[in-house]
């Protein structure tokens, strides 16, 4: 892992905070110039209280000072919230960005989630990385220096002292972090196997219930809870024990320091105001470097989300089309495979298909799962280019073409189309965000969606829950059918549309799929029986593999 | 994830071993070791202060469970959750007496060193100033002695009380008193970081919260003692600090959740639309809008955020005037009372450190304001979790009877998941006598699995009854219904354990050649035996190091071993190859005791050949029943189907290849 405290790619990837940070730099050295001048002005005026009076052009400087400090202490956290929201924002539209650029595949199964989870709330662990860490990160460089300074100047044998002990710090922050590591790493796995116990009980109750065992197995989550703390403590001891060494050669040192001047006093060879402000400003030497370790932990799930960030919003596009892109070719022509092969990264899905699909034409798909039935939608749709041969439509190579006007050839109805959070008119509007109304009840119509329309407390206006919430699979696979109807697109493809449904909603999704294709190129991947029946030819997939089957009467048996 | 554990100076007293903790920033972090405030960050008001469970996508939150966020029931949740404490009652105290302890080391370090350097100053013989000197040495070694103390002390204990959180919650869960039928991933994993909501409270809250308010009385009396003016200074600056900052943070940390949480939520909700329905943009043409659309509400986000920033760091800012004002204002004050110089300093640097240790409750409050969510939904189940009676029905509940078979009987079953909404069953009659081997077939949706969760008594139906030997299944308590009733169910879980535990799930005292049997049964023996480990193999979280068929055959072997005499099978060769579900199907069934009854449900119609009956549910009714010959020789549902099958996983269709 990553445990680099700043990566650098962040001032390349993101100019807009690089201005934040010059700011939140400069303030840290604001700061430390402050917490000298306070606590010089404290001193001054300590020491002319102990003869009873009152320093007034000292204690206008302590408030001054404090007031000051206050100010840039405001300015600091503004800032890094600042840089953090900018940050925040400037990589939540890079990754939702390299989507848009990577295309559907490449987003599928797993890693839809991962972008999901860090674009959605991954990222806000940013915050107390920029303000909690970053800030504490200067201070820990800024105001050693700037203490060091102040005391050079007052009593050069306490700098001596302060600059050897303190580098003491991190030596032993590494070396103590190295032991504790070592020993956690031995209770890690122990660890982790009690700590994930309690989730796992929960997610399998069903299981337990199912089994009569859902009550003996209290008993066994606080043995195992128990397990976990004595487990913990153990980690912890070591922790905490490392923790106390910090700190008290942070407290000796300042002792060591401490000491001589006390003794010097005693002897008259240093004024009070100038053991004071020794006294005061050591222990500020020590301070941050410390505090800053201690927050880093706390930083290291933003770090972690920062690192996937710009790992995976800036992985390249595969195979970028050369030069400016060819216009599409129309969808009323005709569409040739010519030797295709389409290999994924395990497996081959398509094997040197070839096949002509002529205008007009109603192509059904069958073949078991998995066969590459929806890799030959996904080549027509863009989604997909062929590791060999070409796909080309009216004699134009697809691979050339620019997709956002080919697509706008095509309408698609997925096996599980995705709604969208928003109206349901929204969601049908989705290919064709200007279409009239009248259009759209034209299209809600054709997709049999009108009694579903009826039934709903708004209408078209109805807001779907996220992914479409509260509508059944049957009612979906209607928006989706609307949608393709609107889109009035001359290539329709089809992705096993009445996958899913029961009977009676197969039946209306069915004579809605066949008003759909009529006068239009149609490929459609079928599972039902009844979907063979209008189709002009059958085309079976399998294992990459494309083979033509002449549709038999419909209704004979085996 | 070991960087978790590797914090040897870490202040945030983050427990390790929380490997599914999700994103809790994490504003004001309670650094308790600072003198002055140079070097303490303030603690970060951000944003990030609405309970990110809130926000997941996928699976609305089971919003019952979370009251009103008034104050009234956030003392409430706050009250329930520390009853739980009162067994370590004497150790939480005892921590924060160690705490106070700690703090007031640290103070009177200062405080002293301040008066050894005056008072060497008046050049004073050495011996006037031995206890001085010892005192000082004693308290900076015991300062750092007495924080080791404290938070072992309240880890010991906070983590003792955690256990029994866990299992109070993990019993109400377990009784199915909780309310909410179903929970999602997100849902359970946010039920985790709510219980270590609990040790949050503790341990960042009321421990150093007590703490800092004591040392604030005991540094105000001592300044009594020393010049009442100044302590009235001294007090003012504290309650400032201790008091009326920390509420100021409490109030602008929830009202910036309010504002910032629909954002969020809905930014989620686009981050969600982008990526699960990009292919959908993509073919629409719809990228585009989307796109933009997301980014604006990123951009708005963003722009709230800094404001809030702006607002919440006022404190911040507000606490370190307080202080210096404070320590400024103890001087004036005392040297007009005619304090003696040294005791001045004294003061002085006293006040700064006093003040210091209050304002760690403005971090503490901001802690508090959120945790409250969280909180309150695990106080929601310790509440529920008081005792209630065994089972539905009393004491009086039914035991099935000890014999080999049970005759089950579904009389006019209807099930509705939502009011309104079509019903998943719809008067379904089934006669299961005992020894019947009977197949639900259907496509999806048509209410198979409803089915076996009604047989199970999962679900209860809302008019008919389903009957185990002429008693209604709701009457058995819930321990034994399922020694007769059970099997391989809908989502069969496989736990994070060893594949023997995992089979002993299903009859705690199975013998050697049981397991070995029932193994292999499902088929999976050859497995276990390759495995280095045998039957010791740890399989991973939620069965992750298994394959997909290897998982369903283990939850197989399970059901197989458990061995009720009625047994349910749902969808069992899920996840495996046609030819292996057709081997397993067929070894399952064989290895089923005759005398026992089957109800297997299926999407696959192959292997039912032998089955007594096959019903084919649609929509929740049977639309045909019979046995497999039959129903394949008259035109419906099953025909299509089985022809279709047929054709997909054997290539022979009624369709020939073309010449």
């Amino acid at each position: 892992m990553n445990r680099r405290p700043f990566d650098p790619r962040l001032l390349r990837r993101v100019p807009a905070a690089r201005r934040d940070l010059a700011v939140l730099a400069v303030l840290g050295g604001l700061t430390a110039l402050l917490v000298v001048a306070q606590a010089t002005a404290l001193a001054t005026l300590l020491a002319t209280a102990l003869d009873g009076r009152l320093h007034r052009p000292a204690l206008a400087g302590f408030v001054l000072a404090v007031a000051a400090r206050a100010l840039v202490s405001w300015a600091q956290g503004t800032v890094a919230a600042r840089a953090a929201a900018t940050v925040k924002a400037t990589l939540r539209a890079d990754l939702l960005r390299a989507v848009g650029r990577h295309g559907p595949t490449w987003v599928a199964g797993q890693r839809a989630g991962q972008l999901a989870t860090l674009t959605g709330r991954g990222l806000d662990a940013l915050d107390p990385y920029f303000t909690g860490y970053l800030p504490q990160l200067v201070l820990s460089v800024t105001v050693p220096l700037a203490v060091l300074a102040r005391i050079v100047l007052a009593d050069w044998s306490s700098a001596l002292i302060i600059a050897l002990t303190i580098p003491l710090i991190p030596v032993f922050g590494a070396l103590l972090g190295w032991q504790a590591q070592a020993a956690t790493e031995r209770q890690w796995r122990r660890l982790s196997l009690l700590g994930g116990h309690f989730l796992d009980m929960v997610a399998g109750l069903p299981t337990l219930r199912a089994f009569g065992r859902a009550r003996a197995q209290v008993d066994v989550v606080r043995r195992m809870a128990d397990g976990h703390r004595q487990a913990t403590m153990k980690t912890l001891r070591i922790a905490f024990l490392s923790a106390l060494v910090l700190e008290l050669v942070a407290t000796l040192s300042v002792a060591l320091v401490a000491v001589p001047v006390g003794i010097r006093l005693l002897s008259g060879g240093i004024t009070l105001s100038t053991a004071l402000l020794v006294l005061l400003l050591t222990p500020e030497a020590y301070l941050p470097l410390r505090a800053a370790g201690s927050r880093f932990h706390a930083s290291m799930e933003g770090l972690t989300a920062l690192d996937e960030a710009l790992t995976l919003s800036a992985t390249p596009a595969a195979a970028a089309p050369a030069g400016t892109p060819q216009p599409a070719p129309d969808g009323h022509g005709e569409i040739r495979f010519e030797g295709v092969t389409v290999e994924y990264e395990r497996t081959t899905a398509l094997r040197d298909v070839t096949l002509t699909i002529r205008p007009g034409e109603r192509v059904a798909v069958i073949g078991p799962s998995g066969a590459g039935k929806s890799t030959l939608l996904n080549l027509l749709l863009g989604f997909v280019t062929p590791t060999a041969g070409r796909v080309t439509v009216d004699g134009v190579d697809l691979a050339g073409v620019d997709l956002d006007a080919w697509r706008r050839q095509l309408a698609w109805v997925p096996q599980r189309a995705h709604l969208f959070a928003g109206s349901l008119a929204d969601n049908i509007r989705l290919g064709a965000s200007d279409a009239p109304d009248p259009a759209l009840a034209r299209a809600v119509r054709d997709a049999a969606l009108d009694e579903v329309v009826a039934a709903l407390p708004d209408g078209l206006a109805t807001v779907l829950g996220e992914r479409g919430h509260g509508l059944s699979s049957g009612q979906r696979q209607r928006v989706a059918l609307a949608r393709a109807f609107l889109r009035d697109a001359p290539l329709v493809l089809l992705d096993e549309p009445t996958a899913r449904l029961d009977t009676a909603s197969e039946a209306i999704v069915l004579a809605a799929t066949r008003r759909l294709v009529a006068g239009r190129t149609a490929l459609l991947v079928a599972h039902r029986p009844a979907l063979l029946e209008d189709a002009d030819r059958i085309l079976r997939v399998e294992d990459g593999r494309v083979t033509e089957l002449t549709p038999a009467p419909a209704g004979k048996g085996s | 994830m070991s960087d978790a554990l590797d914090r040897p100076d870490d202040q945030d007293d983050a427990v390790p071993g929380r490997p599914d903790q999700p994103v809790r920033a994490v504003p004001g972090g309670v650094s308790r070791d600072g003198m002055t405030p140079a070097g303490r960050d303030p603690g970060a008001p951000t944003a990030a202060e609405a309970n990110p469970g809130e926000l997941l996508p996928g699976g609305p939150a089971p919003t019952t469970a979370v009251p009103d966020s008034g104050a009234a029931s956030r003392v409430r949740a706050e009250r329930a959750v520390l009853r739980l404490a009162r067994p370590y009652l004497g150790r939480l105290v005892g921590a924060g007496l160690l705490a106070a302890a700690t703090e007031f080391a640290g103070l009177a370090l200062m405080a002293t060193a301040t008066w050894l350097l005056m008072s060497a100053a008046g050049r004073p013989t050495l011996d006037r100033l031995t206890v001085a000197i010892v005192a000082v040495r004693a308290l900076a070694v015991s300062r750092g002695g007495f924080r080791y103390a404290e938070r072992l002390a309240g880890h010991d204990a906070v983590l003792r009380m955690i256990t029994d959180v866990r299992a109070r919650v993990f019993a109400t869960l377990a009784a199915g008193r909780d309310g909410a039928v179903q929970r999602t991933g997100d849902a359970l994993s946010r039920l985790v970081s709510d219980v270590e909501a609990v040790q949050d409270l503790l341990l960042r809250v009321l421990v150093p919260g007590a703490a800092a308010a004591l040392v604030s009385l005991l540094a105000v009396g001592a300044a009594a003692l020393i010049s009442p003016p100044a302590a009235g200074v001294l007090a003012v600056g504290l309650l400032m600090a201790g008091v009326a900052l920390p509420a100021l943070a409490a109030v602008l940390t929830r009202r910036a959740a309010d504002e910032v949480a629909p954002l969020r939520g809905a930014l989620a909700v686009d981050a969600v639309d982008l990526t699960h329905g990009a292919a959908d943009l993509a073919a629409f043409g719809a990228t585009g809008i989307a796109l933009a659309a997301a980014e604006g509400r990123a951009g708005r986000l963003a722009r709230l955020e800094r404001r809030l920033a702006a607002t919440g760091f006022a404190v911040d800012a507000a606490g370190v005037l307080v202080g210096g004002l404070t320590a400024a204002g103890v001087v004036v004050v005392a040297l007009r009372a005619g304090v003696g110089g040294v005791l001045v300093g004294v003061l002085a640097v006293g006040a700064l450190a006093a003040v210091e240790i209050a304002l760690a409750l403005v971090g503490a409050a901001r802690q508090r304001a959120q945790l409250r969510t969280g909180l309150s939904r695990v106080a929601a189940l310790l509440t529920a979790a008081e005792p209630a009676p065994a089972g539905p029905a009393g004491p009086a509940a039914a035991e099935p009877a000890a014999t080999v078979g049970h005759d089950v009987r579904f009389d006019g079953v209807t099930v509705r998941y939502r009011a309104g909404a079509a019903p998943a069953l719809d008067g379904v009659d089934l006669d299961l006598p005992a020894g019947r081997r009977v197949a639900v077939v259907g496509p999806s949706g048509a209410g198979k699995s409803t089915l076996a969760a009604v047989l199970t008594g999962a679900v209860r139906p809302d008019d008919g009854r389903v009957t185990l030997d002429g008693t209604e299944v709701a009457a058995y308590r819930p321990e034994e219904l399922p020694r007769v009733v059970g099997g391989l169910l809908a989502e069969a879980y496989v736990f994070h354990a060893s594949v023997r535990e995992n089979l002993l799930l299903g009859r705690p005292r199975a013998e050697e050649a049981e397991l070995t049997s029932a193994t292999r049964a499902a088929g999976l023996l050859d497995w276990v035996r390759a495995q280095p480990e045998g039957w010791e193999t740890v399989v991973g979280e939620q069965g992750g190091q298994l394959s997909g068929g290897q998982r369903q055959r283990l939850a197989l072997a399970r059901a197989l071993l458990a061995a009720p005499a009625v047994l349910v099978l749902d969808e069992p060769t899920e996840g495996l190859d046609p030819a292996a579900a057709d081997a397993v199907l067929a070894s399952a069934l064989a290895a089923t005791p005759a005398g026992h009854s089957v109800l297997l449900i299926s999407h696959r119609l192959s292997g039912l050949a032998e089955l007594d009956e096959i019903v084919v549910l649609d929509a929740g009714r049977v639309v045909q029943r019979g046995r497999h010959a039959e129903l394949v020789a008259q035109p419906g549902w099953y025909r299509d189907q089985w022809l279709l099958q047929e054709a997909a996983e054997r290539g022979y269709l009624a369709l020939g290849p073309a010449a």
